[in-house]
């Protein structure tokens, strides 16, 4: 019975959904989600993943609030806080940008600070736009389970014009370099997911062996996309991404060969069939270095699985692997085996960047930039550079300092070639916002243009520590503080790969396709403070409170103190002799802390005293005797 | 006589306002008291100052790990044989290559910097001028300046340091560890290349492990000139580079890349130094940790190295003592006197335990005068002082083993134990969230387990300059009354005296700075000579000075002259002035200057009516005075602690010697030579005018 229903049933809600498509949908696009995984072997022994997901929200006026694919949670961060563009990234371990490249689209766009990043443009009136990026870092805190909250006050963002690299007057951007990244950030953006990690590429994210990584860098880019027509609001695109470099487990085998592979042995898991919501749902390799062969099996390595597609690009071939057919009976796993030593190298951005702390003590410091030219800079010059005549290579230098670390614009020292540079020939464009002590973060940003045959240029500059106050010392206060990465970009350096081939249907093929701007973020830099000693408030407050007894007594008793008037009063007291006033007087003194006087001569009052101590050291002597005593034989037992 | 004083200041009171008399607070009557009673306590007191110190090794309490978070030994070491034999193997690769090439070069570091390339860490070579320190007055407490060229760099003697920096995979590369092996390329023997073995085989397990969050860096420094200088050179460059053109560009014939890489604020170092066979049955570990000016590092590092080695590698450990008073008499007797008061005091009581062996009590004299020598001198024991100039915490371990050093079989398992020790000591650094603050900073040891903190130490301190000011206060009220008593303490007599002493103290300084001087002298002096010239100099200069200024001089007439007993009240409030900043400075050199300066000051007095008088008393007491003064000169007092120390020194070559002695003093920018300049030796000049003064 049961049965007959069903297959009554199912083909009614298949009609039905296909006369919704057709009334709705005639003339629109529909919400589109695609998955993808890109390996790359990496030059050290050690393999990159990038998981890419890509969810395109179509612009609709028609759909309301409602939506099939695109997660409402974003959609709403969108309608509340009118966000043009936002990234967020949560990042573990650093980038090596000598072995992992650093003029690649990928680095250049994964490569992210430690810690949390977060900018956003907005859509609001220049006044209100403090106000929203206040309100969407407290969205984004509980969304994401982390602290991205601490964004929001004034001391920890920046507003940047055009050193960020993206010219727009309403961004903001801060970023958090100690906050540490977990599963607990993983979890919730993998909820934005409409298969989460169940099904398709995202189910390889195993979490110990995405953890176990060097580095490990969790991102969420969300745009706006014009329509261009009227009427229509505006599309939008998130794009999710998660980029590791993991360590394939080989035992070394004393030949220099690259350790082989498979995506079960890096992940521990295989791919059982895609995301049925994705409209396309592929694995890219990327082979770098090779020079002639194209081949999915040569005499330098092989693969296990046949690809669909191989790609050429410049230096590098991407072998294209759809994952349609795998199923659970026949999961993809698709493995790399090493025949041949092989070495080759990435291809480096022109200027290799470091930064710094120098100086030492508690007082002062200076911070320096140290770019140096990388190899690979000869390969680029043929890109057109010339300006004027002159080949020169344009740096953007972006930098956040907290308003503790007290830095002195004025002492900026620019070198190059280890020769100070005093003209302005290298500095082009500089803006400065000094910070203001507990209210905003300075900010600087420098435009340098070098010549190209630069060896290596140095950029310092002198700040002085401050002091915060005792409750603005965060928990381990004794670390130190942080500044932030700074920024290093190329404005006319673009990274893209470089196809031949129509790619509009792989979206991250298509998006590498785009230029790129080659940018990368420097260290974060640990200034050690002058810190109070938390341990001891107590000895603080002791301490504090004997000085200010001491002083303000002494103070007020020399103020309110006649000495001719209180003589005076003395001998008229001596003359009334009233035994309740002798009493009271005797109280008063008592508590002014001043011995009273008695009215009886001076002569008894010295016998007094004489008697008074001899009794007193008598007394004294007596206590301790009896205390003595009373020690010995409590502890004869 | 001051009681009588006393009665004096009341009658005055009584008959100036014809009221009865107000009783002075308690506090200004204790003090009273004190003034007036001041040769009792100030007699007391020193004695009990003395006292004090002699007991501080009763009173040193066990080490413990203050810091949670370093968690010693709580962790399994992963150290496998395959690490320790890469350590051989460097060991092995580097004595067939010493011997297979002779002469200079940039080999032997080139074959260490490609193992550490080869283990997968960065590696980076810097060249270092030898010479570094040159005395200049003005630089003396401003940090390490930045890297100052010095003109003329001669491109045939420089060394050259290599240093391999593994990052921490999933660190962020904010702190770093330092490790320091020194190693003379030119000459090192055999011992020394065991050191680079344990540091090689910690580096090769280091560079697999996951768990580090600071990057490590291993600097080989090349110690042919000496251990402490490619330490400071290296700190200097990593800390305050020079981005100008630097001279070294010029001999560029050994072609070694000039990129300096860093790695993040370095949280602690370690320096090791395999020297000498253990004279025990087991390997020896001997911890330095003074670097300059007294400074010692936190507590927290000796304990983690001191609990590793003793607990879990069953090291000897020790630090330095003074082997010469473990065999003096008097102190094994104050040692027994001590155990039989304890003793007494354990049959009262048995909860009083303060009594110790006097076995023990000598030991820990010994380390403890060994302790505070080192402080007082101001100058670092190790390589690792050059750290404690930026903040680092560092320490120097220096391991002898049993064996010699051929011995192949013992030395696979000295390196384990060896890199054991120190992977556990880095794991707990490692572990460490925050900088080093917890323990102590301010201490003394005893032995490699036990210390004793400022609070217990300052006791002796205090106790030895308390009766200064006392003493001070009497005097002047002694010496202004003597004559008028109507104008007492309005009097502007002490003038006269403060012009002196400022006087003198002036000549202190000048003297201090006169090295400087002569040492822009050209032409190759020896010590000898220049100490010769600085004494000259200095001589004059205090005959002009007595000569100018007439109150000065103790030869000058009566009238002229100050009184002496105010003279000696405003020398001794400099000198517990002085006392009392040196020991915010570096409280050893104050401790010390205290016993010298604190009895002279106290006992000194004319000794002409002394000597008139002629009585047993005072001629005893004049000659007190005499023989505490011979010993405060401060060049005395250096040829009687060298022949303490047992180097007999006599005649002229004792200049010489104090000259060099000096000079290492102020190359160091140790505050002691400061000290004995601007505020012992006017000290001691003063305490002479008194002596010869005539009254």
């Amino acid at each position: 019975m049961a049965r007959t229903v069903l297959t009554w049933w199912i083909p009614l809600l298949i009609l039905q959904s296909f006369l919704l498509a057709i009334a709705f949908g005639s003339n629109e696009v529909e919400e589109e989600f695609s998955e993808s995984l890109l390996l790359k072997p990496l030059p050290d022994r050690k393999v990159l993943a990038h998981f890419h997901f890509e969810n395109r929200a179509p612009p609709s006026n028609s759909h309301g609030r409602h939506h099939h694919l695109f997660p409402k949670a974003i959609s709403q961060l969108v309608q509340k806080f009118r966000v043009k563009e936002m990234e967020l990234s949560f990042t573990q371990g650093r980038w090596n940008h000598e072995h992992w490249g650093g003029f690649d689209s990928l680095s250049s766009m994964n490569a992210k600070p430690v810690g949390v990043e977060l900018w956003a443009v907005f859509d609001v009136p220049h006044s209100q736009v403090d106000t929203s990026w206040k309100n969407l870092t407290h969205a984004l805190s509980g969304l994401f389970c982390a602290s991205i909250n601490f964004l929001e006050s004034s001391t920890s963002y920046a507003a940047p014009t055009w050193g960020f690299g993206r010219s727009a007057d309403k961004l903001r951007y801060g970023s958090l370099p100690r906050e540490a990244v977990c599963t607990e950030n993983l979890t919730p953006w993998l909820k934005l997911l409409p298969c989460r990690d169940k099904d398709g590429i995202s189910a390889l994210m195993n979490r110990p062996s995405v953890y176990r990584g060097f580095y490990h860098s969790q991102r969420l880019h969300l745009s706006m996309v014009d329509s261009g027509e009227e009427g229509l609001g505006s599309g939008m695109l998130l794009e999710q991404s998660l980029t590791v470099v993991l360590q394939p487990d080989t035992v070394y085998d004393g030949k220099d060969l690259q350790p082989s592979w498979s995506l079960s042995s890096l992940f521990g898991r295989k791919v059982v069939g895609k995301c049925v919501l994705a409209k396309s749902s592929n694995v890219y390799l990327q082979m770098e270095g090779l020079a002639h062969q194209a081949l999915w099996k040569n005499e330098e390595f092989e693969l296990s699985t046949q690809p669909d597609r191989i790609l050429r690009e410049n230096s590098s071939f991407l072998y294209i692997f759809n994952i349609d057919k795998s199923s659970d009976s026949e999961p993809f796993d698709l493995g790399l085996t090493w025949k041949l030593p092989s070495k080759w190298s990435c291809q480096q951005a022109p200027l290799h960047a470091s930064r710094f702390l120098m100086g030492s003590g508690n007082e002062r410091g200076a911070i320096a930039i140290l770019l140096k030219a990388t190899e690979s800079q000869d390969k680029l010059s043929g890109r057109d550079l010339t300006n004027g005549g002159r080949c020169t290579i344009r740096a953007n230098v972006f930098q956040i300092f907290p308003w503790y670390v007290k830095v002195y614009y004025h002492t900026l020292q620019i070198f190059v070639d280890q020769q100070q540079n005093t003209s302005g020939e290298v500095l082009k464009k500089i803006n400065v916002s000094p910070s203001t002590d507990k209210m905003s973060s300075g900010m600087m940003e420098m435009m340098l243009e070098l010549p190209c045959e630069v060896k290596s240029a140095a950029i310092s500059i002198e700040y002085d520590k401050g002091f915060l106050h005792i409750d603005e010392y965060p928990p381990d206060a004794n670390q130190g503080f942080d500044i932030p990465s700074a920024l290093i970009s190329f404005p006319d350096h673009h990274a893209s790969l470089d196809f031949k081939e129509e790619l509009s249907t792989l979206p991250l093929l298509s998006k590498f396709k785009d230029k790129s701007l080659v940018r990368s973020y420097t260290e974060v830099l640990l200034v050690p403070l002058t810190t109070p000693d938390f341990s001891m408030p107590y000895n603080v407050i002791t301490i504090t409170c004997t000085v200010f007894a001491l002083y303000f007594g002494s103070l007020l008793n020399a103020l309110r103190r006649r000495i001719g008037e209180e003589e005076r009063f003395l001998k008229s007291k001596g003359k009334k002799t009233g035994g309740l006033k002798q009493l009271l007087s005797r109280f008063t003194a008592k508590i002014r802390g001043r011995p009273a006087e008695s009215p009886s001569s001076e002569s008894t009052a010295a016998a007094q005293s004489s008697v008074l101590s001899s009794k007193l050291l008598f007394k004294i002597i007596l206590v301790a005797g009896v205390a003595a005593t009373w020690q010995y034989f409590s502890t004869d037992k | 006589m001051a009681t009588e004083n006393r009665d004096k200041e009341e009658e005055e009171v009584k008959t100036d306002d014809g009221s009865p008399k107000i009783k002075p607070r308690p506090i200004v009557q204790l003090g009273i008291f004190l003034i007036s009673h001041s040769p009792v306590f100030s007699v007391v007191f020193s004695a009990a100052g003395v006292m004090a110190l002699l007991l501080l090794p009763l009173l040193a309490k066990n080490t413990y790990i203050s810091e949670n978070a370093l968690m010693p030994g709580s962790a399994r070491s992963m150290l496998s044989h395959r690490d320790v034999s890469d350590g051989s193997k460097l060991v092995n690769d580097i004595k067939s290559f010493r011997l297979n090439h002779e002469g200079q070069g940039v080999e032997v570091q080139r074959l260490i910097g490609n193992y550490m390339l080869e283990m997968g860490a960065e590696v980076s070579y810097q060249k270092f001028q030898p010479k570094g320190n040159h005395f200049h007055p003005l630089h003396f407490f401003s940090g390490p300046a930045s890297y100052t060229n010095l003109g003329n760099v001669s491109c045939a003697a420089y060394g050259v340091n290599v240093a391999g920096i593994i990052r921490a995979p999933r660190g962020d590369g904010k702190e770093s560890i330092v490790l320091v092996t020194p190693y003379d390329f030119l000459n090192g023997g055999d011992y020394e290349a065991l050191s680079l073995g344990i540091a090689s085989s910690l580096f090769s397990l280091l560079a697999r492990v996951t768990w580090l969050s600071k990057d490590i860096i291993w600097l080989v420094a090349d110690s042919r000139y000496g251990d402490y200088r490619p330490v400071a050179a290296w700190l200097t460059e990593y800390h305050t580079p020079s981005f100008e053109v630097s001279d070294f560009s010029k001999c560029d014939e050994l072609n070694i890349s000039d990129s300096f890489r860093r790695a993040g604020t370095v949280a602690a170092a370690l320096v090791v130094k395999v020297d000498g066979r253990s004279e025990r049955f087991e390997d020896t570990l001997s911890i330095y940790a003074e670097a300059s000016n007294g400074q010692m590092p936190n507590l927290d590092l000796i304990n983690v190295v001191n609990y590793l080695a003793v607990h879990r590698q069953g090291f000897y450990v020790k630090v330095e003592k003074f082997v010469s008073l473990l065999s003096s008499s008097w102190l094994k007797t104050v040692g027994e006197i001590f155990e039989a008061v304890g003793k007494v005091a354990r049959s009262l009581n048995p909860d009083w335990k303060f009594g110790i062996p006097a076995a023990d009590y000598l030991e820990g004299s010994a380390t403890l005068a060994s302790s505070l020598y080192s402080q007082a001198l101001g100058i670092p024991t190790g390589p690792h002082g050059a750290f404690r100039d930026y903040q680092v915490d560092a320490i120097t371990l220096k391991v002898s083993p049993r064996f010699p050093p051929d011995n192949k079989g013992r030395q696979h398992e000295f390196f384990l134990r060896g890199a054991q020790l120190l992977e556990g000591t880095i794991r707990s650094v490692n572990n460490l969230l925050e900088k080093f603050h917890q323990s102590f900073f301010l201490y003394l040891l005893t032995s490699p387990g036990k210390f004793i903190s400022v609070g217990v130490y300052m006791i002796a301190f205090a106790l030895l300059v308390a009766p200064l000011p006392m003493v001070a206060a009497s005097l002047y009220i002694d010496g202004c009354t003597t004559q008028n008593p109507a104008e007492n303490l309005k009097s502007w007599k002490w003038l006269d005296a403060a012009k002196q002493v400022f006087a003198l103290h002036l000549l202190g300084f000048i003297v201090t700075l006169l090295p400087y001087f002569i040492c822009q002298v050209p032409g190759e002096q020896s010590p000898t000579n220049r100490s010769i010239i600085w004494a000259t100099t200095s001589s004059s200069l205090l005959l002009i000075t007595f000569v100018t200024i007439p109150g000065c001089s103790p030869f000058s007439s009566r009238l002229h002259g100050t009184n002496w007993a105010v003279l000696k009240s405003v020398t001794i409030s400099a000198a517990f002035i002085g006392l009392c900043l040196m020991s915010i400075i570096n409280f050893a050199t104050a401790e010390i200057g205290a016993l010298l300066l604190v009895p002279m000051c106290l006992m000194v007095r004319p000794i002409r009516p002394d000597l008139r008088s002629g009585r047993v008393k005072s001629l005893l007491r004049a000659l007190c005075s005499i023989a505490l003064v011979t010993i405060g000169f401060p060049v005395m007092f250096f040829a009687i602690s060298k022949g303490l120390i047992g180097e007999g020194l006599v005649g002229l070559s004792l200049g010489g010697e104090f000259w060099t002695w000096l000079e290492s003093l102020w190359a160091w920018k140790s505050a002691t030579y400061l000290y004995i300049g601007m505020v012992h030796l006017p000290c001691w000049l003063l305490c002479l005018c008194i002596l010869f003064h005539p009254s």
